[in-house]
């Protein structure tokens, strides 16, 4: 038997949700970095949402559209300062209709 | 709103918010709750069961408009490996009483209503309004800014309701923020299915609910715990596990939650439905031990962001409606008492919290957060594997005598844990469970 292997993209899950973007200012920054920490490298796996990713220079970045605002990256990388940490302005964000 | 002075800011308008303005609201405080979503709700996730005692002493009569999803008369206990489980199920007609003692709820509808009660009862309730920063003066908390205005919204007190990850408290330095080992990151799907198509899976009638949790080889020798509960016309399930294990291991959440869905226990339970959401939460999982200070000059926190949850027996929500509600009538107590709202007043709040069930129930299990951490692959890969081949062995009939298949059931446990090891495993289990 063979079974169709499809590639789970987080993206199509996220595609559910509802999402008010503030369109310029994002509410979690990466501090500018050489060579990103374990735990920095880590979000680019542990994100729920996959909001970060490796660049080509081997750095992390974010994009931070499909947050759901749970922390994560908060909890592993505000006290070293290499994530800037803010909820989005009252009303955007992420909106659960069920939660 | 410059010039005007409350009672007390509640801020969040989750289960532990809605509980503690109610109660002062109720009892005619002046209160303004701050929510920084669309809608009471609209940030909030959770499993979720409800628990009608805790909400019953808040609003007794709520059953009468609440929106309930099913009150639950089943429970099961899985431990999983790779294709198999072996569980606890627990059923009882005695749970089909006039009123049920837990519900399935949907949280975006059921704090909905509760802030629709809550601003019934008096309070003023700001939504879309992120509190940015706590106002403090000589070192007591004097009120809030948000991001509509500069100025500060003053009161007597601030209820820092703000969950799991409040930043408010941290940032004022009246709490450290949580750190990877004391919080798990959990993610959750909402899958629909027509009311009748649940009720056969489960073998349920009317408005009777079936939770399932689980635990094993699905966290990947993670410790964490994954969960199916029942609602009216939907499924929830998720899975979560320590912050700190998924950053050593760098396993996926979602790619976990996909291998839990298509697991042979659960996915004929969810074939054919249709997601409509995808939902990640911090879960508070350090216990007694991670409390933080409860109250100080201005300001009391409560819930999630008191970190007052209660892991192994899946306790949040009402946890968080207790220590609002006791928060709230604290506050009530000293002001009508023509007290002011300094830290030694306020320890009214942490003398009533200790002598609830909330605190008493997280002292018992103080030691487990460190024992479910520090031997996450034995308890949630190890064992749950030894189990499922014992049962194997105990159920097969091949020809093999039973003497034999009792050996090597015996021999595996021995070899993957030694006789010392296992020794030592059932006596820390129950030294932590006493």
């Amino acid at each position: 038997m063979t079974v169709a292997v499809t590639k789970l993209r987080v993206e199509d899950k996220l595609f559910q949700n509802r999402y008010l973007v503030d369109p310029g200012r994002p509410h979690i920054k990466v501090r500018p970095h050489e060579h990103p920490s374990a735990n920095l490298l880590a979000l680019t796996r542990i994100c729920p949402a996959k909001c970060y990713e490796l660049n080509d220079k081997g750095q992390v970045e974010i994009a931070a559209d499909g947050c759901m605002e749970c922390g994560t990256c908060r909890v592993l990388c505000e006290a070293s300062g290499e994530v800037m940490w803010n909820y989005p302005r009252g009303g955007f964000g992420v909106l659960f209709k069920f939660g | 709103m410059s010039g005007e002075k409350f009672d007390a800011i509640v801020i969040g308008a989750g289960m532990a918010g809605n509980a503690a303005a109610y109660t002062m609201a109720s009892r005619g405080l002046k209160v303004l709750q701050l929510e920084r979503g669309e809608y009471p709700g609209s940030k909030n996730v959770q499993g979720a069961i409800m628990y009608a005692n805790m909400l019953e002493e808040i609003i007794p009569n709520f059953r009468d408009d609440a929106p309930l999803e099913r009150h639950l008369v089943e429970q099961r206990f899985w431990m999983m490996d790779d294709t198999s489980h072996v569980g606890i199920q627990y059923r009882s007609d005695d749970f089909n009483e006039s009123t049920p003692e837990r519900y399935t709820i949907i949280r975006a509808q059921f704090d909905r209503w509760f802030s629709r009660k809550v601003r019934e009862a008096g309070a003023t309730v700001l939504c879309e309004t992120t509190a940015t920063e706590l106002a403090k003066e000589g070192g007591k908390v004097i009120g809030v800014r948000t991001d509509r205005t500069g100025d500060v919204i003053l009161a007597d007190t601030v209820v820092l309701a703000e969950g799991a990850n409040g930043l408010l408290g941290a940032r004022a330095g009246l709490r450290q923020t949580p750190t990877s080992e004391s919080v798990a990151l959990a993610v959750k799907e909402i899958h629909f299915l027509p009311e009748d198509v649940i009720d056969q899976r489960f073998g349920l009638h009317g408005n009777e609910g079936c939770v399932i949790e689980a635990a094993g080889t699905i966290s990947r020798g993670m410790a964490g715990l994954a969960f199916l509960y029942t609602n009216k016309e939907s499924i929830s399930l998720g899975i979560g596990c320590l912050v700190s294990d998924f950053a050593a291991t760098c396993e996926s959440p979602y790619e976990l939650l996909e291998a839990f869905k298509n697991h042979p226990s659960i996915k004929h339970l969810i074939a054919d439905s249709e997601v409509k959401e995808y939902a990640a939460h911090l879960i508070p999982e350090g216990g007694f031990k991670a409390i933080p200070p409860l109250f100080g000059d201005g300001w009391v926190v409560v819930g999630d962001a008191a970190q007052l949850n209660n892991a192994v027996h899946r306790e949040g929500s009402n946890l968080a409606m207790t220590s609002g509600r006791i928060a709230g009538e604290a506050i009530f107590e000293v002001k009508s008492c023509g007290g002011r709202m300094t830290k030694r007043n306020l320890a009214l709040y942490k003398t009533m919290l200790d002598d609830s069930f909330v605190i008493k129930d997280l002292k018992k299990y103080k030691d487990m957060p460190a024992l479910l951490h520090t031997n996450s692959r034995n308890f949630f890969m190890t064992y749950p594997k030894l189990m499922s081949e014992a049962s194997k062995n105990f159920m097969r009939v091949d020809g093999t005598p039973k003497i034999e298949n009792e050996k090597a059931t015996t021999a595996a446990f021995i070899k993957a844990r030694s006789r010392w090891g296992l020794v030592s495993d059932a006596v820390r289990l129950a030294l932590a469970w006493r």
